[in-house]
């Protein structure tokens, strides 16, 4: 079978972009080319290419399809857009039965033809993150960067075909079977007739069309070079991918760190080597900063690289000598007189600035610490600083180090080493994959910060809408979430996010801020696989605003269900509900007090007591939040339901028996809603 | 072995001759302060409309908020860009840039160049483009763009810019550590004694001294100004006060007034400048005859 090689030449294609461009590549060569049965697909990306090649059959065969139309009887509208549809004319269709009918003749077609025909539009169509215009022609022909090349051939032979359409010129490109050498070690044209070719040809051009070889090639030569030094490489997935992305031609190198900058915070020293410039961090044996870098460079010099590791290292040397004056001059002035000038800083438009909202902080994290263990007076002075690395040069230059910066300058002034911390770590979790913070103190500040953060904008209306969360508050509250869940720390969450009506233009609707909070730990319980019916539950008896507290008992009950008496129990409740439902219907409400004094089968007042007794248990119960003991005042009365449904005719002829039993069903039933509502669980 | 490296002075020179070779007129600098070689109208204005246009030129370029007194190697708050427009970009940029930086010593077959995405923004100018920084070794030595949109208007034409930060480059070139230890003229005058004292001064006048309700009120005047002379139909001139405004702007956020939401609006009112230049003065263009290509 035909071996199809497509090959997109251009100038150099972000490194971010080239894996998810191979897939979209293969994903539209597919469904163009379904009726070829394409198969060994397999995609090449690297900076100057994407590409792709596959089997496929040499030829479609010709083919009838029957397509049924509408009935005859059918407006004539409906004819039109069928016929529309298939590109058929009404001399074409027959009547069958009741119904029009198409004959669809597709005659055989090969596979250079089909495939010349739908890769001018595929090409036009193809969905780049950005894309852009070039050359003088006007051609509204866009690409990632210029389009130079494009490489098609079948079974050795040009698929011809060009992207000029009516007055467009397409770039003038035509697909051709050149393909192109490294930009600098073998650069130039020439021709390939099959994928291998191809391939091969490519490395004698010094360039490997493999995105997994080249980064497997970073990996090992920088692991070996390292391991000269007895070093090995911090581990960095993303980076080496990246790297991968940027060289046709890894040349993996090691550079010195000057030994006068090793003294730089680490995520100082990172932000420089790994998102400026693609450094790879070494490590010493111990686990410590080695003072070395690994890189890998897209060219073999005569020189052996001396003068690329030269270069790099004088790079990397302005980096850190730029950092260092942040550093050394950040110091000069002391965090605590830095908050000041967050005052200056405006927060949000509508919310007033820095300053106010670390103010705010710092009160909820006041009133927090108690509840969760932290001195008040150091959660107030850790939140009161929280903010003002914001004011700092290095932070400025650097923004993704606030916090890590905020922590270095509180140690540096001496803070204590708490507050410090909770200075870094009060953002945290960043992410659902991010470590909630452990600290009493980090985590009084991390609640306040949140808290208050969603608090704020749901005072000026501005909530998460579908799609649209600008300030991240869907973040925060599943930040919330996991710390009070991880923590297991009793919240009054309603009184909190009162508490930061201070200073806010408006109070915040605690109400609507709690439901989005607890709507979080919904959506994140449901994703853990637990049953969202027992939360809902559980979140709809209402008032509860002590979600360690919630969570605990949609456990229980979810363990409950679990047991025989819970199911049976269960069973229990919804029968006595849906005779309530009916009966209430026909003459109620029965809602009343049950009277002992009407019952007359022992099964009745055995009910009744234990009804009695439990919910004079219950509500103590909840309070303490001891659930496994109100599961069991809940499961106590499996047994007196189960026989007073077997014993014990509800819809009794005396109707005053009938009331009586009724308001007892209405009592079994409020008593276990004081728990969850109960209807809402499923099966 | 190598050559003596070109001095700084040579560099440009080198530069000069080089792209006065490939058809572009080179400028001296415009005569009004501004933040970055683009700002000049041979780059800003000629982007726009269908004539092409080849253009060189070296443009001091001021960023108030990088004034370092002088102390720092590598930051200035004063130092040159040289900037190179294409119009149309030839399909041969790429090379015609790396054979430029080969002019002035930097060889591509012994040194690492990569083209790294680098998508270029000017908010104030309402202009972007997509193109790359190119690293030499791992340092940024240029950057290189297809402008795809200008004053907010999409380009009939997209130009090719290219801008050398000329300091980063001959200090490289120089193997020179410290800015102001760039060999300036190849006969002893070094960059600092050029500049280190004019550093050191502009520093304290970016970020304590500059009266900033001066700055303030000169921004108003320039942005009237602009306004009124575009009603007249003079859209060069306007430009000049829209340059102003916006380096009024950078000095104003040098001395740290300027609040994360005003900073916004700020270069909003510039760019609302910028975008009545680019209307006007294409809207006279296309009034005047194209001259042959």
């Amino acid at each position: 079978m035909p071996e199809l090689l497509l090959e997109l030449f251009s100038e150099e294609i972000p490194a971010r972009m080239q894996a998810k461009a191979a897939e979209e590549l293969t994903r539209l060569m597919t469904a163009a080319l379904g009726a070829l049965a394409p198969t060994d697909l397999r995609s090449f990306y690297g900076p100057r290419r994407i590409a792709l090649s596959a089997t496929v059959n040499a030829a479609i065969p010709a083919a009838s399809v029957v397509e049924r139309g509408p009935r005859t009887s059918a407006p004539e509208q409906a004819l039109t857009g069928f016929l529309r549809k298939h590109g058929a004319t009404r001399e074409m269709v027959t009547q069958e039965g009741d119904y029009w009918v198409l004959n669809k003749q597709s005659p055989a077609q090969d596979a250079a033809s089909l495939i010349a025909g739908a890769l001018p539009g595929l090409l036009r169509r193809f969905a780049w993150p950005k894309s852009m215009r070039w050359g003088g022609s006007g051609s509204l022909f866009t690409w990632v960067r210029p389009l130079r090349r494009m490489l098609c051939i079948l079974d050795g032979a040009v698929v011809p075909f060009s992207l000029a359409e009516g007055e467009d010129d397409g770039h003038g490109l035509h697909a051709g079977n050149e393909t192109d050498g490294h930009r600098f070690m073998a650069p130039g044209g020439f021709a390939v007739h099959s994928a291998s070719e191809w391939q091969a040809g490519l490395l004698a051009k010094r360039v490997i069309v493999d995105a997994g070889e080249r980064r497997r090639r970073v990996a090992e030569g920088i692991a070996a070079l390292a391991a000269e030094r007895q070093l090995h490489v911090a581990d960095d997935p993303g980076l080496l991918d990246e790297v991968a992305g940027l060289v046709e031609w890894p040349v993996p190198l090691l550079g010195r760190i000057d030994a006068a900058y090793m003294d730089l915070p680490a995520e100082v020293m990172q932000v420089s080597m790994r998102v400026n410039q693609r450094y790879f961090a070494l490590r010493n044996a111990d686990g410590s900063a080695a003072p070395f870098f690994a890189f890998a460079a897209n060219m073999e010099a005569p020189d052996g690289g001396a003068a690329i590791v030269a270069g790099n290292e004088r790079v990397l040397r302005a980096r850190f000598s730029d950092a260092r004056h942040f550093w050394d001059a950040d110091r000069r002035v002391k965090l605590a007189s830095r908050v000041a000038a967050l005052d200056a800083i405006t927060f949000h438009a509508k919310l007033g600035t820095q300053g106010a909202r670390v103010q705010r902080v710092m009160q909820l994290a006041e009133a927090i610490a108690p509840m969760v263990g932290a001195d008040p007076a150091l959660a107030g002075r850790a939140a009161w600083l929280s903010k003002a690395d914001l004011t700092t040069g290095m932070v400025g230059e650097f923004p993704e180090l606030q916090g890590a910066m905020g922590r270095y300058y509180a140690l540096h002034d001496g803070e204590d080493p708490s507050v410090a911390d909770a200075v870094r770590d009060h953002y945290a979790p960043k992410g659902p994959s991010d470590a909630v913070p452990t600290a009493h103190v980090t985590i009084a500040v991390a609640l306040a910060d949140k808290i208050d953060i969603i608090a704020s904008f749901f005072a000026i209306g501005e909530k998460p809408t579908g799609g649209g969360d600008p300030f991240a508050l869907r973040r925060a509250a599943l930040g919330i979430v996991r710390i009070i869940r991880e923590g297991a720390l009793r919240l009054p969450l309603r009184k909190l996010i009162s508490l930061c009506a201070a200073s806010l233009p408006a109070p915040p609707p605690a109400d609507e801020v709690l439901a989005f909070i607890v709507d979080r730990t919904r959506v994140q319980l449901r994703a853990e696989g637990a049953r969202h019916d027992v939360l809902d539950a559980v979140f709809a008896v209402g008032g509860g605003d002590d979600l360690a507290a919630l969570l605990a008992l949609s456990a229980q009950i979810g363990d409950l269900l679990g047991t025989t008496d819970g199911a049976s129990l269960m069973v229990a409740y919804k029968r006595a509900a849906n005779i309530l439902r009916i009966e209430t219907a026909k003459d109620g409400p029965h809602n009343g007090p049950a009277d002992p004094a009407v019952f007359v089968l022992p099964e009745e007042g055995a009910l009744h007591a234990q009804l009695e007794t439990v919910s004079a248990d219950l509500p103590l119960r909840l309070r303490q939040a001891e659930f496994t003991a109100a599961m069991r005042d809940l499961a106590s009365l499996r047994p007196q339901l189960d026989a007073f449904f077997d014993k014990v005719t509800v819809n009794d002829p005396d109707p005053a028996l009938r009331r009586n039993r009724l308001n007892l069903l209405h009592q079994v039933r409020g008593t276990m809603d004081r728990v969850a509502d109960f209807s809402r669980i499923e099966g | 072995m190598n050559p003596a490296p070109p001095s700084f002075q040579n560099i440009i020179l080198r530069l000069h001759a080089f792209w006065a070779s490939q058809g572009c007129v080179i400028l001296q600098p415009y005569d009004v302060e501004m933040g970055a070689g683009t700002f000049h109208p041979a780059t800003t204005l000629r982007a726009l409309g269908p004539k092409p246009w080849r253009a060189a030129y070296v443009q001091p370029s001021r960023r108030p908020s990088d004034g370092r007194y002088g102390e720092n190697p590598n930051r200035l708050q004063h130092y040159y860009q040289y900037q190179v427009i294409m119009k149309p970009a030839p399909d041969t940029a790429q090379a015609l840039m790396l054979a430029s930086y080969a002019a002035i010593g930097l060889d591509p077959a012994l040194h690492d160049i990569r083209f790294v995405e680098d998508d270029w923004e000017s908010p104030t100018l309402g202009a972007w483009g997509l193109g790359w920084e190119v690293w030499c070794d791992g340092m940024e030595v240029g950057q290189f763009t297809y402008f795809q949109q200008v004053g907010g208007i999409p380009v009939a034409v997209p130009s090719f810019e290219m801008t050398y930060g000329l300091e980063r480059l001959a200090m490289y070139i120089q193997n020179v550590e410290r800015v102001y230890d760039l060999d300036f003229n190849g006969a002893g005058v070094t960059y600092g004694d050029v500049f280190l004292r004019a550093e050191q001064e502009y520093s304290r006048h970016n970020f304590e001294v500059a009266d900033t309700a001066m700055l303030a009120r000169h921004f108003v005047d320039a942005e009237r100004e602009c306004a009124a002379l575009l009603a007249e139909k003079l859209p060069m001139p306007a430009y000049d006060q829209c340059i102003k405004a916006s380096h009024l702007f950078n000095l104003l956020d040098a001395r740290g007034v300027i609040s994360v939401t005003e900073r916004a609006a700020y270069i909003g009112r510039v760019r609302t400048l910028a975008k009545g230049c680019c209307e006007g003065w294409l809207a006279g263009e296309t009034l005047t005859p194209v001259l042959s290509a």
